[in-house]
């Protein structure tokens, strides 16, 4: 193996040094950590000159401490009517006390702290498991730090449909809280699951979610974080599908400093469709939106949709990096993707990398990439209604971004979700 | 009501002179027709009027009771009463047919500092205009345009005017792509908005919407002027023998 600049492997141990691993886990789980741990050294920590890094800088995801970004008012809370169990995360603490019970209908939930600490534990199957498969051939070492470090998250076991979602709640009373989460969830044959997230719990984030879905099953996940100017963080999915079975997700954010979001999703049983979606407003050159995603075709007939929307005015940097790999057996496979930058001015910034690897001969496999600024046709259209200009851009940008919301399964979840991005889009002015 | 004066206009990009000089006055309560050949200029004199980017105005007036139009935003053009059924009219995904009409409503009556209509009162506004139009739920809830045959948008376009009410009402080839059915609708939504405060400008190739829709002038527009005027038998004639005699007139 080719040695590792000095800079990736100081950066991993500062990183390691600065985040000890909790006390008092299970066999298994100390392994586990140790194991995360093992990859990280080997992998280094990220740095620009890392092929999947190049659009966006990671130094302020591995320096040791989180910079220091002022508190401010939250906004209206998401989701909140949603009927959800509520699980909050203050500064990346789980607080049982503005928490609700942890006792739901078709599920079994404890901690991560819960779930580590016994000596059997059905995490095991899921914790590091497919994080660790994620890293190939991608290394994403902010994730094997997590798996490594992270003592916060929840453990969801879906064992039927499970009626009520779970809110993951964040909130942050810190100017320089790193929250370092992680939660393991799996998915029994024919259940169903729905997760949301909303909040932003610290002003530093990393954040894994490990997902396995067996046959039949079926997740959802909706994050939706609101305007704040200063948030940053890399948000990891890791999903493994088996037959039949479904993963959507669906995330936006409107504003925030640094964005790092990547999603490995693997189809390893037949007739399985993960659809993958996201949407994001920024405006500013301190603004980076990243979406990173790796589908990995491996059984027949599977369906996977990206589709990555962002919205960006002065100087806003938008990434999509976005991969379809289709193994030589995944036959009947069919692949969509999109991504597009919508620029509000001429000093945004879209920039896209999609990637196609098929190795199966009957595959349909399609990608596309636009770039560009509102359509003067339909601005006019509207003017000419009576519309005045900054309420017609603001409804375009909503019809940008309608073909993202609408991966939204849920017709409720999808029209809070337009209410809220619309909100957002008319108080940017 | 429209008072159009020696109106001159060049495509901004282009060192091309498309209006050379128009005249042309609509009083309220008049309907009026501009025929003309291909190119010769009838959609760029509505789009003038009504406020698109890309043209400038390089001689000459265009007011609506005698407020500059050409001064205004194309909304505030709106807001002043001034509406244009679009020859092409452009689809907008993610935007459904009724908020739009709502907003557009709204946005006019707030420019005017007239209350603003509730949802409930306008569903019911918009639910009588549609129903005479034949216009469904269905396309009342689609996106605006998105999937709409060439005559649903048409009927779309005419189903705004009657939404919108306005006092000046410039119609660009709304005829064409229609069926002899939704021809006749279309000219009832014009004919029942008819009156005496109203005045329309009604381009079109064909005499037929004329026999639904009676224009008290006819005009004939070529290479960017207005060449000849007349009364509704100036259609017939360029019906039965084109523009290569009038333009040889001219
Ligand atoms: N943006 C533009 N760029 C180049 N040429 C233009 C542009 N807009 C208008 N023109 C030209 O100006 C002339 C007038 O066009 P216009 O669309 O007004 O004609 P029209 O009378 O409406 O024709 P039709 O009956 O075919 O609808 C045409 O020669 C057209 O090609
Ligand atoms: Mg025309």
């Amino acid at each position: 193996m080719a040695a590792l600049p000095a800079r990736k492997l100081e950066a991993a141990e500062a990183l390691l040094a600065a985040h000890p691993a909790p006390q008092g886990e299970g066999a298994w789980a100390r392994e586990a950590r140790a194991a995360a741990a093992a990859r990280l050294r080997e992998m280094g920590a990220p740095i620009g000159r890392d092929e999947y890094w190049k659009w966006t800088d990671p130094s302020a995801l591995t320096a040791p401490e989180a910079p220091a970004v002022p508190l401010h008012a939250a906004g209206p809370a998401i989701f909140a009517d949603r009927g959800a169990l509520t699980v909050v995360f203050v500064d990346g603490v789980l607080r049982r006390d503005l928490s609700d019970d942890l006792s739901l209908e078709g599920a079994e939930i404890c901690t991560l702290e819960e779930a580590l600490a016994a000596d059997i534990h059905w995490a095991r199957e899921v914790f590091g498991v497919l994080e660790a498969r994620g890293q190939d051939p991608v290394a994403r070492p902010l994730a094997a730090f997590n798996t490594a470090v992270a003592g916060q998250g929840l453990a969801i076991r879906a064992t039927g449909k499970v009626s009520r979602p779970v809110l993951i709640k964040g909130v942050r009373e810190s100017e320089t809280s790193d929250a370092l989460m992680h939660h393991v969830v799996k998915l029994e044959e024919g259940a169903e699951l729905t997760v949301l997230e909303a909040g932003g719990p610290g002003a530093r984030v990393n954040s894994v979610l490990e997902v396995e879905i067996a046959d039949r099953a079926a997740f959802h996940q909706i994050r939706a974080h609101g305007p704040e100017a200063e948030r940053r963080g890399a948000w990891h999915l890791f999903a493994r599908l088996g037959t039949e079975s479904v993963c959507k997700t669906f995330s936006v954010a409107a504003g925030g400093r640094l964005t790092r979001i990547e999603q490995v999703a693997e189809l390893t049983g037949d007739d399985a469709a993960v659809h993958l979606a996201g949407a994001c407003l920024g405006e500013g050159k301190d603004f980076i939106h990243d979406d990173t995603v790796f589908v990995t075709h491996d059984a027949v007939n599977c369906e996977s949709r990206q589709v990555f929307k962002k919205v960006l005015r002065d100087q806003a940097k938008g990434i999509f990096q976005g991969k379809i790999l289709v193994k030589p057996d995944a036959q009947k496979t069919d692949g969509y993707q999109i991504s597009q930058g919508l620029l509000l001015d001429e000093h945004a910034d879209f920039l896209a990398k999609p990637e196609l690897e098929i190795y199966a001969d009957d595959v349909a496999c399609s990608h596309g990439s636009t770039c560009g600024a509102v359509d003067e046709d339909a601005l006019y259209y509207l003017r000419a209604r009576g519309i005045p200009k900054r309420e017609a851009e603001n409804m375009l940008v909503m019809s940008f971004l309608g073909e993202a919301v609408e991966e939204i399964e849920s017709e409720d979840l999808a029209e809070e979700m337009r209410e809220r991005i619309a909100q957002w889009v008319m108080d940017g002015a | 009501m429209l008072e159009i004066k020696n109106l001159q206009v060049k495509l901004e990009e282009e060192d091309k002179q498309i209006l050379k000089g128009v005249d042309l006055t609509v009083e309220a309560g008049k309907v009026h027709a501009i025929m003309g050949p291909n190119g010769s200029g009838k959609s760029t004199l509505s789009y003038v009027l009504s406020g698109r980017d890309g043209y400038e105005v390089t001689g000459g007036s265009a007011t609506l009771d005698g407020e500059d139009l050409l001064e205004m935003e194309a909304e505030e053009r709106a807001a002043a009463g001034l509406f244009l059924a679009f020859q092409y009219p452009v689809e907008i995904p993610g935007v459904g047919n009724m908020t739009f009409l709502r907003t557009a409503l709204n946005s006019q009556r707030k420019a005017r500092g007239e209350p603003e209509m509730s949802a409930a009162e306008f569903l019911k506004h918009i639910r009588e205009k549609a129903a005479q139009l034949q216009i469904t739920q269905d396309m009342l809830k689609r996106p605006v345009n998105v999937g709409f045959s060439g005559g649903e948008k048409k009927r779309n376009e005419i189903l705004q005017m009657a939404v919108l009410e306005p006092k000046m009402c410039i119609l660009d080839e709304t005829d064409s792509g229609l069926d002899v059915d939704a021809m006749k609708l279309v000219a009832d939504g014009v004919n029942a908005l008819r009156d005496a405060g109203r005045g329309f400008l009604v381009i079109t190739h064909y005499q037929r919407l004329l026999d639904h829709i009676k224009p008290d002038v006819v005009h004939i527009m070529s290479d960017g002027r207005i060449i000849k005027t007349g009364g509704p038998e100036l259609a017939l004639e360029v019906e039965k023998n084109g523009y290569a005699d009038l333009k040889e007139g001219a």
